[in-house]
């Protein structure tokens, strides 16, 4: 038998008695960064493909979401910093080591591509701005110039959007003291996600049968990658070190199982997965508004569990005899 | 670089907590938050029962991942040693080097937000002097000093008794020795 008793009084706020420094402005920002990714990803593609016609939202409107939806994730990451007033830090310093800091930089370089991307294609998408472009010459020359180079701008918007999605994975599973995210396929599994999440946006947002098609097909596919890589991740674990192993049993009988399974793999994967397949081969189309919202729930579901489990795996572990709530009482 | 270690003889140590009273007193630490913290672990089946006590703190890892993955550069070395220390006009607060570290040794500082850790009492090693929680231990099973020094204390006990670190697995290198 061992006992690792903390025999004095150490009660640190966000750190005992197990870390949760993170709670859901980091789970959604790391969820409305993967959607922004994807998004960017998604306008970029369908131009390159030229789908205006098959599919005109995403091709032509949809980038315009990019900035939004990143500015709120941001507005949320903002809100977890525990030191506001010294945010400009991030860009005072480049750490090459630190995943952190390339993200921060990499939301700087989403901006103008994304409004580059916005402007590509800003006259066929909102033509109530057309009067408004031709009103002055800096604008018209602006607005143009996007127009021409709209496939320069779309090959720059494919690795923006991939940088985005990929560095929130990175960023966890960098942490080799956090053994339930110290795994190589968080970076992708992320992206994957994140991609899924804003095909689902676009099938959910768009008015066009053909592309709520396509991007349902889309969705399909991204949902069974998803699933494959969620195995993965799994299969790592429990391969992995003893601290690994004692990390996955969060989610395999451990606190954390229900949520994983019922809320991520269940609702945000699986269910949706079933009625998709429903839908392409004509079953279910007057519902077809449910399989998105359960896509983007799974969505946010996953940085929550990963987020919540990761930070509670450790390589340190005491019991604790003495109990942070009285000093609270005390007060 | 200059490799400063801590030797904690557990064989020595009773647990009574004075090197956690004397952080607080020098180092101001706040009500409620602690830098160091006494373990007392126990082993075996009674009546076979062993007990080791151990002072631990910031292990000052020679591969301090805090350092590595702090993205602003709050989170450095002191002074070109091994000592991990946090510039508070850097820190946002992300809170990634707490994440980042093994041994859940840092802390968030109230009111103020900034990340606040064991600092080896860098101020009182500037003047040669022991860091507070060895200074004050009654029963001097506490030792500091620069392992680069073949002659110093720390190495000396390190060449002729039995030591372990915690978790070296992790691959951090931590420099708080404990005799065993």
């Amino acid at each position: 038998m061992t006992e690792e008793l903390m025999v004095t009084a150490r009660a640190n706020e966000l750190i005992d008695p197990s870390l949760h420094i993170w709670t859901w402005e980091v789970a959604m920002y790391l969820f409305l960064g993967g959607l922004t990714a994807g998004v960017m990803i998604f306008a970029a593609v369908m131009a390159l493909l030229r789908k205006d016609e098959e599919a005109p939202f995403a091709s032509q409107q949809l980038a315009l979401l990019a900035p939004i939806v990143l500015s709120a994730g941001m507005t949320t990451l903002f809100l977890d910093l525990e030191h506001k007033l010294f945010v400009f830090r991030f860009y005072t310093a480049f750490q090459v080591t630190s995943p952190m800091s390339w993200g921060a930089w990499i939301l700087i370089l989403i901006y103008p591509v994304a409004t580059l991307q916005i402007l590509s294609t800003l006259r066929k998408g909102f033509p109530v701005t057309v009067p408004w472009v031709a009103r002055w010459a800096v604008t018209r020359v602006i607005v143009d110039w996007c127009e021409a180079h709209r496939r320069q701008i779309a090959l720059v918007a494919v690795p923006s959007g991939i940088a985005l999605g990929i560095y929130t994975g990175i960023l966890l599973s960098a942490f080799s003291a956090r053994p339930f995210w110290n795994s190589g396929v968080l970076g992708p599994l992320f992206l994957v996600s994140g991609l899924s999440t804003a095909a689902a946006l676009v099938a959910l947002i768009s008015r066009e049968k053909s592309e709520k098609e396509l991007f349902t097909r889309i969705d399909l596919a991204l949902i069974v990658a998803e699933i494959a890589l969620v195995g993965l991740f799994l299969v790592n674990l429990a391969s992995g070190s003893a601290q690994q192993i004692e990390a996955l049993q969060s989610v395999t009988g451990g606190p954390y199982t229900m949520v994983f399974w019922v809320l991520f793999v269940g609702i945000g994967l699986v269910i949706p997965l079933l009625l998709e397949m429903l839908e392409m081969r004509g079953f279910l189309k007057s519902i077809a508004v449910i399989a998105p919202v359960l896509v983007l729930i799974g969505g946010y579901a996953l940085r929550q569990v990963m987020v919540d489990v990761g930070q509670e795996s450790s390589w340190t572990r005491y019991e604790t005899q003495y109990d942070a709530g009285l000093l609270k009482r005390m007060e | 670089m200059t490799r400063y270690a801590m030797v904690i003889d557990t064989r020595t140590c009773i647990g009574c907590g004075d090197c956690v009273v004397a952080c607080k007193t020098e180092n101001k630490v706040p009500e409620g938050l602690n830098r160091d913290w006494i373990v007392e672990a126990t082993r075996g089946t009674y009546p076979d029962l062993t007990t080791e006590f151990r002072s631990e703190r910031c292990n000052h890892c020679s591969n301090p991942t805090c350092v590595t993955l702090c993205p602003t550069g709050a989170s450095h070395l002191w002074d070109d040693t091994n000592i991990v220390l946090v510039d508070a006009d850097k820190c946002t607060g992300c809170k990634a080097c707490i994440a980042a570290c093994p041994y859940d040794a840092r802390l968030v500082m109230h009111p103020d937000g900034y990340v606040d850790k064991c600092t080896f009492c860098h101020h009182r090693v500037a003047e040669g002097l022991d860091p507070a929680c060895v200074s004050s231990c009654p029963t001097r099973c506490m030792y500091f000093g620069s392992l680069d020094d073949p002659s110093s204390e720390v190495s000396k006990l390190l060449r002729t008794r039995n030591y372990k670190v915690l978790n070296p697995e992790t691959g951090n290198e931590p420099n708080v020795y404990y005799l065993v």
